[in-house]
C-alpha cells in the first residue's frame, strides 16, 4: 500500500477513533513522523483534543518502525487477531486481547478516557441451580479469563479435528464442556450431546 | 411482533411527554455487553455468530424482563423494515446495515431495545421520553442485572466489562438526551455551545435523515469516556448540563421573540406554509421545516398545531415510515410527492385532523 501523502510504501497504520468515528491514515515514516508531530503538539495547547484521543498518539512515542512491525505481529492465541489488525479496523479480537496487549492497549485506553481502572458495576454472576455440581466453596471469579480461554480450545479443538487427531480433539472437548459447566451451570446443550462428566484430567 | 402495528404509534422519543419535553425530545443509555466465551462480533465465524444470536436469545427469552418483550429476526427482515426500525431508534443504522445472524428484542412501549450482534454481542438500550436519564438508568440497570445473572458477560477487573472497541470499555455506558434546540441555531450561538460541551468530554452529534446531512435542529448529547467513572456519575455528567442547555435554549427563544418578532413570525409561517402546500418534499426538508413550524407552536406562533402532531408527522414523514402507511414500496421521487401530499391531507384536516 502506497503512502497516502506520497509515493513512498506506507508503513504506518494509523487509525484515529474519534467521538466514536473511525479514521484510517496509511502514512510512510516521513509522513507518519509529521503527522505524529503534529497531533501530539496540538493535544498539548488544544484542550479540546483531550476528549477525542487519538488510537496511536502515545503508542508509537519512541517506537521504531521496526518495533512497530515486530508489535503488529504480535497475535492473541485465543482469536489469533495481530495488532496489526486491531490498529486497521479499530475492534479488538477477543476479550483476552485487553490482557494479551495490555501493555500496548493501556497508554491508548488512559488516553481515550483519562483514567486505567473500571470503578463502576459488577456483573452478577450466573446463579448456580440448586442441586447443581457447583459447591459453595468454588465461588466464580470476578474476572471471566477462564471462560474465554474456551475460544482458543475451540480452535484446538478444530485443528485436531483437521489433524485427525480424534483421541486429543475428544480431550481438548472434555475441557471445553468442564469450563463451561462451572461457568454456564444450566447451559443448553445439544440434545445428543451426553451430560457433562468432570473434566477430564 | 407486527411492525405494521407499531407505525400507527408514534414511539417512545417522539412520544413529546416527561419533564421538559417543549426541548428534551428523549432521554437514552445504553449498555455495551459481551458474552465472554466468544470472539467479538468482527472476529466470530459464522457459526459463532450464529450460536451467539441463539444463546442471548435463549437466555433473553427465560429471564424475566424477557417475557415482556417481543424478539425480531433482524437477519431476516426486508431492507424496509430494518429502515422503519431505525427510524423509530430501535436498533442503529450499523445494526440495520450488518450482515448475517442478529436480531432485537423489544417492549410494547419501545422503551426498551437489546441488540444482538451490533458491534458488541449485546446491546442494550432504554429509551424515555422528556427528561428522565435517571428513570432510564434506572430501568436499565433492572434489565442488566436479570441478563446478567443468566450470561457470563466478558469482565475484567481493572478494565470492567470487555467491549469491540476500546472507547467503550469499563461502564460500556453511553447516556444520551436528544435536544430540539431551534433558537440556539437561529441565533447562531450552538456552535459555541458544542465547543464548551466538547471541553467537558461530552459529545455532539446531529440527527441524520437519508444522506449524512444533519436534520433540523435535533441534537444528541453524549458521554464520550466510559471508564474510570461510575455509571451514576456519568448520568450525572450528562444529566447536569441538560439544565444548562435548556435555559440557554428558553433564553433565545425569548430573545428571538423580544427582539425579532417579526423575522421569527416570517420564519415560522413560511414554513408551515411550505408544509400544506408542497407537492414534493424530501425527509430532510420536512424535518427542517417541522423543526421551525415547531418551535413556533411553543413560542405561540402558530395556533391551530399541536406538538403531538408534529412529533407523529416527524416520524411518519421518514421514508419507511411513509411507504409502510401507504402500504407500497415507493422510489425517492415518489416518496417525496407522497410525503408531500400526507402533510397536506394532514394539515387540511384542521387542528386536531387525523391524517388517517
Ligand atoms: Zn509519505
Ligand atoms: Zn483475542
Amino acid at each position: 500500500m502506497k503512502c497516502q501523502e506520497c509515493d513512498k510504501q506506507a508503513v504506518f497504520h494509523i487509525t484515529e477513533l474519534e467521538t466514536g468515528e473511525v479514521r484510517e491514515l496509511h502514512l510512510c515514516e516521513d509522513h507518519a513522523r509529521t503527522y505524529l508531530n503534529q497531533s501530539e503538539s496540538a493535544e498539548g495547547d488544544d484542550d479540546e483534543k483531550a476528549s477525542g484521543g487519538g488510537l496511536t498518539g502515545p503508542l508509537t512515542v519512541g517506537q521504531t518502525a521496526d518495533e512497530l512491525a515486530l508489535l503488529d505481529k504480535k497475535a492473541c492465541p485465543m482469536c489469533g487477531i495481530t495488532f496489526f489488525e486491531f490498529r486497521n479496523q479499530g475492534r479488538l479480537g477477543c476479550p483476552h486481547d485487553y490482557v494479551h496487549f495490555e501493555k500496548e492497549l493501556e497508554p491508548l485506553i488512559a488516553n481515550i478516557h483519562g483514567a486505567a481502572q473500571h470503578t463502576g458495576r459488577k456483573p452478577q454472576r450466573p446463579q448456580a441451580d440448586e442441586g447443581s455440581q457447583l459447591s459453595e466453596g468454588s465461588q466464580l471469579p470476578e474476572g471471566t479469563e477462564e471462560l474465554t480461554t474456551v475460544i482458543g480450545l475451540r480452535r484446538s479443538m478444530q485443528e485436531a479435528i483437521a489433524c485427525e487427531d480424534y483421541e486429543q480433539a475428544r480431550e481438548v472437548r472434555d475441557g471445553i464442556r468442564g469450563i463451561e459447566d462451572r461457568w454456564l451451570p444450566d447451559a443448553a446443550r445439544d440434545p445428543g450431546s451426553p451430560p457433562a462428566g468432570p473434566p477430564t484430567s | 411482533m407486527k411492525l405494521d402495528t407499531l407505525a400507527d404509534a408514534v414511539g417512545e422519543w417522539l412520544r413529546g411527554t416527561g419533564p421538559e419535553s417543549d426541548i428534551v425530545m428523549s432521554s437514552r443509555v445504553r449498555l455495551a455487553r459481551n458474552v465472554a466465551q466468544y470472539p467479538f462480533v468482527s472476529r466470530m465465524s459464522d457459526q459463532d455468530r450464529g450460536e451467539v444470536e441463539r444463546f442471548l436469545r435463549e437466555r433473553i427469552s427465560s429471564s424475566s424482563v424477557g417475557k415482556e418483550l417481543d424478539y425480531i429476526d433482524v437477519g431476516r427482515l426486508e431492507e424496509i423494515d430494518r429502515q422503519f426500525l431505525v427510524e423509530r431508534q430501535l436498533i442503529s443504522r450499523e445494526h440495520a446495515e450488518a450482515q448475517g445472524a442478529r436480531g432485537v428484542a423489544i417492549d410494547g412501549l419501545e422503551q426498551v431495545s437489546l441488540m444482538i450482534n451490533e458491534e458488541d454481542h449485546l446491546r442494550i438500550q432504554c429509551m424515555h421520553s422528556g427528561l428522565d436519564l435517571r428513570g432510564a438508568w434506572e430501568q436499565i440497570r433492572g434489565v442488566d442485572d436479570q441478563i446478567g445473572s443468566a450470561v457470563p458477560y466478558a469482565y475484567h477487573p481493572k478494565w470492567g466489562y470487555l467491549t469491540a472497541c476500546p472507547t467503550n470499555v469499563g461502564t460500556g455506558i453511553r447516556v444520551s438526551v436528544m435536544l430540539h434546540l431551534p433558537a440556539l441555531v437561529i441565533t447562531r450561538q450552538i456552535d459555541k455551545v458544542f465547543r464548551s460541551l466538547h471541553k467537558i468530554s461530552l459529545a455532539v452529534r446531529g440527527l441524520y435523515g437519508e444522506g449524512s446531512q444533519a436534520m433540523g435542529d435535533f441534537y444528541q448529547i453524549s458521554n464520550q469516556t466510559t471508564l474510570g467513572k461510575s455509571e451514576e456519575e456519568l448520568v450525572e455528567q450528562v444529566g447536569d448540563v441538560v439544565p444548562v442547555l435548556i435555559d440557554y435554549e428558553r433564553r433565545a427563544r425569548e430573545f428571538l421573540v423580544r427582539e425579532t418578532q417579526q423575522n421569527v413570525h416570517d420564519q415560522v409561517s413560511r414554513a408551515y406554509g411550505i408544509l400544506r402546500t408542497a407537492q414534493t418534499i424530501t425527509a430532510e426538508e420536512t424535518m427542517q421545516l417541522l423543526s421551525r413550524v415547531r418551535m413556533g407552536v411553543l413560542l405561540g406562533l402558530i395556533g391551530d398545531v399541536k406538538i403531538a402532531d408534529i412529533n407523529s408527522l416527524l416520524i411518519r414523514t421518514q421514508p419507511a415510515h411513509l411507504q409502510k402507511l401507504r402500504g407500497v414500496e415507493l422510489d425517492t421521487k415518489d416518496r417525496n410527492i407522497e410525503r408531500a401530499r400526507y402533510l397536506r391531507r394532514h394539515f387540511e384536516g384542521g387542528p386536531s385532523g387525523s391524517p388517517n
